[in-house]
């Protein structure tokens, strides 16, 4: 049929440049964002041990980098995660950053303040974590690596340095200004999952209709408040409750 | 009621430009925001001055010409509306209002409130056609097409194309436009053949044109006058994904 005959078929150098494009890009952000917050559930879940006790907690630490023995070398599948960890974090932050300079190009440098009226500085309906994805990403950035020198690699040891897991949990915690950081880097995740996961899973194309639209940002809205709180809950309780003390 | 307007003015593309204020006074409710600028220039015009520049053409929101941000809102305070039916019995008496020109960088100025939108036409025309026999007309129902399909292909095409999603988009992209032209044609029975194609096509352009990308915030759904929906551009992101799957990359060449 004459149709057929004019169906194209996309050519390997072609599909090299389509890689680059806005869509790939945004999905690229979207999948690694999406299993960062598998892992953030997991490291949430592992939190909780610290309710059970030195034993508990330390022996939930010593697991992790057993797990997967014998068919894994000790530290094996810890280190796997670490580096799918790592390639998440910079392939999200290579898509966002290439994103991010499009953005300064098509809108003279200026977002969404490229107009002389102040009138509707917010728009029309944009919400406040849709303005805050970028400057979240760099205080959750920089969180993280304050917090891997804090409690991965013992490097600076507010509270007291110990080499039990629990201890350097307990006694960082226990100090008010630790807490206080932890707490603003959670809020900026909270913010940061509130429009990303809606956002990811529109980027992917699951956004087929209005009520997938609501759905979504309800579902983001909740997995924000659940990742947050989750996560607060455990150094507020050894801060004020003096869990371990 | 008496206007205070303040608006763009541009010479021509290499010109600074600057807000200037204006006022107005006698103006009807009854009138819309255009004919509102068409008593100003009137006034301009027997003082000497150099009339507004802005872009209209039909005035009844079906042509997608007129194109100006009120008070930072792209086609203004009203939902649904272009600036062309858009009332001035919307405004207070004594209301000073600011009116600008679409702005992003695919958009170059012409003159005043006019931006050369000939980026969108580039989009659509990368886009292509649908590959039909040519003759005699074909029989009306040779190609069924479900009801769903027909309504969805047609909430894409009432796409006026005038460009208030990339005016209202922080990132200055253009991928409601993008996605309602992709969504029309990938919608129906007789676009599949070039949907794949299509979708990756249109991208390309998109992207070439210098326009940012989507990061779902909604601006620009909620400034259509015609209310194409966020989620044509979930579709083009779906169309624009499957397409680049492996298995879809090399089609055998049938027929």
């Amino acid at each position: 049929m004459a149709i057929s005959s004019a169906v194209q078929g996309v050519s390997t150098a072609k599909r090299q440049r389509f890689l680059r494009s806005t869509v790939v890009l945004h999905a690229a952000a979207a999948v690694t964002g999406l299993i960062m917050v598998l892992y953030l559930l997991a490291h949430m879940y592992g939190n909780y041990k610290v309710f059970s006790g030195q034993v508990a907690f330390d022996g939930y630490s010593h697991y992790l980098r057993t797990m997967g023995e014998p068919l894994l070398p000790r530290t094996g599948a810890l280190w796997i995660i670490r580096v799918v960890l790592l390639a998440s974090v910079l392939i999200h932050m290579y898509a966002i950053i290439a994103l991010w300079r499009r953005m300064r190009k098509a809108t003279a440098g200026k977002g969404g303040r490229r107009y002389q009226s102040r009138k509707n500085p917010r728009g029309v309906q944009r919400t406040y974590s849709s303005f805050t994805m970028r400057w979240g990403g760099i205080i959750i950035f920089l969180f993280v690596i304050y917090h891997i020198l804090h409690l991965t690699v013992n490097a600076i040891a507010p509270g007291g340095a110990s080499e039990s897991p629990y201890e350097r949990v307990v006694n960082g915690f226990s100090i008010w200004w630790v807490v206080a950081t932890y707490v603003i880097a959670m809020l900026a995740l909270g913010f940061h999952l509130r429009h990303g996961f809606w956002s990811a899973l529109a980027s992917l194309g699951a956004n087929t209709s209005p009520a997938r639209r609501r759905l979504f940002n309800q579902t983001a809205t909740v997995l924000a408040v659940v990742i947050t709180v989750g996560f607060l809950i455990p150094p507020v309780a050894i801060l004020f409750r003096g869990v371990g003390s | 009621m008496n206007i205070t307007l303040r608006i763009w003015r541009q010479q021509n593309g290499s010109d600074a430009g600057a807000m200037v204020t204006y006022r107005i006074e006698d103006v009807a409710p009854e009138m819309s925001f255009l004919e509102m600028l068409d008593v100003l220039n009137e006034q301009l015009t027997l003082s000497g001055d150099d009339p507004v520049a802005f872009d209209s053409d039909c005035r009844e929101g079906i042509c997608g010409t007129c194109s100006l941000v009120i008070d930072g809102i792209a086609h203004g305070p009203e939902a649904l509306t272009a600036v062309c039916q858009l009332h001035m019995r919307h405004f207070d008496d004594g209301a000073v209002i600011d009116v600008e020109p679409w702005r992003a960088d695919p958009f170059p100025i012409v003159k005043d409130l006019i931006v050369d939108r000939s980026a969108l036409d580039r989009i659509i025309q990368a886009g292509g056609y649908i590959t039909a026999p040519t003759g005699t007309a074909p029989d009306a129902h040779a190609t069924l097409v479900p009801k769903d399909a027909a309504d969805r292909a047609f909430d894409a095409a009432v796409c006026i194309g005038c460009g208030a999603c990339i005016a209202a988009c922080p990132n200055g992209s253009a991928m409601l436009f993008t996605g309602a032209k992709a969504t029309h044609l990938g919608s129906l029975p007789q676009g599949q053949p070039e949907r794949n194609s299509r979708a990756l096509a249109m991208i390309n352009q998109h992207d070439a044109e210098g326009f940012g990308g989507c990061t779902e915030i909604g601006e620009c759904t909620a400034v259509c006058p015609v209310g194409i929906p966020l989620n044509m551009i979930s579709q083009l992101n779906s169309d624009v994904l499957s397409a680049l799957a492996p298995g879809r990359t090399r089609r055998p060449q049938t027929g």
